[in-house]
């Protein structure tokens, strides 16, 4: 009998953290306010009062000290998993990120493995100030040495939090903030599948959406509506944008000739860009349409009120099936 | 103000060979006591090995065998000291121009030439060592020796009532990188959680171009102090002093006093690279004034004062022609490692698009007959 529980996502982490935390000692939990106040979303909710200070402890705020230390700890034998407290502030780390925890396996011939996860709330539409609804993915998926990935809905948070602890590469992973609170079932047995392998979460044969993150749900949306009128949307899951599962993709766009990206990233060197490229190269015989992006704007991140027109919704969505069909 | 200005240091050795302990430096001075002979001669051996192996480096660099050399020379004493000030299980994160303290904890020579060389990036094992490798970006190094120092604490070896189980750690770092906020941040989570670190800053006057007195207002040895983590200056050209003192905040460190800072005051004789011309930026007077104080020239004063015969430094210094035969040689034995090496440690799990790649790769060099 397969055990079964509802959970919003942010739950669904913090059940993932809890069991990795109880399963393994080496592992370790810390950034901004994560102990006793649980993080600014209460991800890591009763962690602390259950394994207590010295798995589970607030870090200075000074993230590339953060990340550093982690990199440390790592070499000490620890698996650390460290909480960036939004999106916006990644980048005082983005040095030890990008030059240090991405390449110390590759400059110490594999001799230092770095089985570090870097937790980070992304994305917007939650009504928040400047710096804290951001989609900063493209810049660690365009970098050698890390992994990269984002779970969109609860059953995934349980599974994939876990697997990226276990996992002896560093892998920044991506939480969809604004789904925090989005409930659904949670298979407390068995994974789904591993890490980096996308899945097929809607199938449908006139057109393929590949989404991830946050915009899941909105490209799910536009795929129910689109079905009213006829036509019949695959939608794939992406779940790693590094290494990007390509045979599920390539699979679909034999199938279905027209593929969209849906993101909120803005569209230019994106994560979509990267797939609308490698798509043309791999499907070009295949595609009756050319790869569409459906994405965020080239300008930052807009005031509050504004969010709404700046992020894909469904509508954004179905204006691009439209034109993808009209070829 | 200059910051390297009337500060008081702990010196046991005048740069004219005079060898006396300050009253207020006894706690340092009896680990003096403790050496025999064979430890100076150590101590020498070493410096002059380093100081040979350095003026090697140098000329293979300018014959093309190496695409860049860092030179230590002027800083031997401040490394060779320090290196035999760390204990057995202490675990040591140098910046890039540590040769000396390579020396001392038996890291194999060729491996910085074959880094340098640019056949890898330095992959020695730092298990065997506990040497790690060289830190390239200014002052990254310093908070993954934090990280480590807290991970020594979080596994309770500090302390432990058993000397031979605790561990502390050292990091290296020059008066540049101390700009770096990396450095700021490793003294707030070192002394935050009272972690079993040294910061040794070796103080070289030049941050390439740049003098230490446009870089801080405040002598370096204070940098920790906002912090709460104290330290000390030393004279860096003093081998004694280098090994006293790190060897006393390494054994406190063990014992969990928490976190320490030295700076070693030294000087960068030669240029910050092989591609740098330190004569746009300093005058003949301050080099030579600095070459006057010369680590190994003081030591050697002082080792004839105690009776060390000829013979020693003339073996020394055939060792040193050993040395310097044995490495132009390896050098040039050096094979350029194979494309797979590229490809082959970027990920510990398989990574399908870089397997493709290499894939890809090799059939394209394949398609020129075996001529790659």
């Amino acid at each position: 009998m397969t055990n079964f529980v509802d959970m919003a996502i942010a739950k669904a982490i913090n059940a993932g953290l809890r069991k990795a935390m109880s399963e393994d000692n080496k592992v370790l939990v810390f950034g901004e306010d994560v102990a006793q106040l649980g993080g600014v979303f209460r991800v890591t909710e009763g962690l602390h009062a259950e394994f207590g200070e010295s798995r589970i402890f607030n870090s200075p705020i000074a993230e590339s000290g953060i990340v550093g230390t982690a990199i440390g700890l790592a070499m000490r034998g620890y698996r650390p998993v460290a909480e960036i407290q939004f999106d916006g502030f990644i980048f005082p780390a983005f040095d030890q990120i990008t030059t240090q925890l991405a390449k110390m396996q590759n400059r110490s011939e594999g001799f230092h493995k770095m089985p570090v996860v870097i937790r980070v709330p992304f994305g917007g539409g939650i009504g928040a100030v400047e710096h804290h609804s951001e989609s900063p993915e493209a810049y660690f998926a365009h970098t050698a040495g890390l992994r990269v990935v984002s779970p969109s809905n609860p059953n995934d948070a349980y599974w994939m939090i876990q697997q990226a602890i276990r996992s002896n590469d560093p892998v920044m992973f991506f939480e969809p903030k604004r789904r925090y609170w989005q409930k659904g079932p949670v298979n407390l047995d068995t994974p789904p599948q591993d890490l980096h392998s996308a899945r097929v979460i809607r199938e449908g044969n006139d057109l393929t959406i590949v989404s991830y993150g946050p915009m899941v749900h909105t490209s799910l949306q536009a795929a129910e509506v689109a079905a009213g009128e006829g036509v019949s949307i695959e939608v794939i899951d992406l779940r790693s944008l590094s290494p990007i599962d390509f045979p599920t993709i390539i699979e679909s766009v034999k199938k279905t000739g027209r593929l969209i990206t849906v993101a909120e990233a803005p569209n230019s060197f994106s994560v979509a860009s990267e797939i609308s490229a490698t798509i043309t190269e791999e499907c070009f015989y295949h595609l009756q349409a050319p790869v569409l992006r459906v994405g965020g704007f080239d300008i930052p991140y807009p005031a509050a009120k504004l969010e709404e027109i700046y992020l894909p919704d469904a509508d954004r969505i179905l204006e691009a099936v439209d034109r993808s069909r009209a070829y | 103000m200059n910051a390297n200005d009337s500060v008081p240091m702990v010196q046991m050795l005048s740069p004219e060979g005079d060898f006396a302990v300050p009253k207020n430096y006894a706690e340092y001075g009896s680990y003096i006591e403790r050496l025999t002979e064979e430890d100076f001669l150590k101590f020498y051996r070493d410096m002059a090995r380093c100081r040979r192996f350095d003026n090697e480096a140098t000329a293979l660099q300018r014959q093309g065998q190496l695409g860049l050399w860092i030179p230590a020379i002027g800083q031997e004493a401040a490394q060779i000291g320090s290196g035999y000030g760390v204990g057995h299980n202490d675990h040591i994160f140098p910046s890039y121009r540590e040769h000396g303290v390579a020396i001392t904890h038996g890291v194999e020579l060729m491996s910085i030439l074959k880094m340098l060389r640019g056949v890898n990036h330095g992959g020695w094992n730092p298990d065997e060592t506990r040497f790690h490798l060289y830190g390239i970006v200014l002052g990254s190094q310093v908070l993954h020796a934090t990280g480590y120092a807290m991970g020594v604490k979080f596994d309770g070896k500090v302390a432990t009532g058993n000397k031979a189980d605790d561990l502390a750690v050292i990091s290296y770092f020059g008066d540049g990188a101390t700009a770096e906020g990396d450095i700021s941040e490793s003294f707030l989570f070192a002394a935050n959680t009272q972690s079993p670190i040294v910061f040794f800053c070796q103080n070289n006057q030049w941050a390439i171009s740049s003098p230490t007195a446009s870089q801080t207002r405040v002598p370096l040895y204070r940098r920790g102090e906002g912090f709460g983590v104290p330290g000390i200056r030393i004279d860096g050209n003093d081998v004694l002093a280098s090994y006293a003192v790190t060897a006393k905040h390494m054994d406190d460190a063990r014992q969990g006093a928490g976190p320490y800072m030295i700076e070693a005051l030294t000087y960068r004789i030669g240029a910050h690279t092989s591609s740098d011309d330190p004569t746009k930026y300093r005058t003949d007077e301050e080099v030579a004034y600095w070459t006057a104080r010369d680590p190994l020239k003081r030591f050697e004063v002082f080792l004839r004062r105690q009776g060390i015969g000829e013979d020693f430094f003339e073996e020394v210094a055939e060792a040193g022609e050993k040395l310097a035969s044995e490495i132009r040689e390896a050098t040039f034995a050096l094979k350029t490692p194979e494309m797979d090496e590229m490809f082959k440690h970027v990920y510990s799990e398989p990574h399908p698009v870089i397997d493709e790649q290499l894939d890809w790769l090799k059939r394209y060099e394949a398609s020129f007959g075996g001529e790659n």
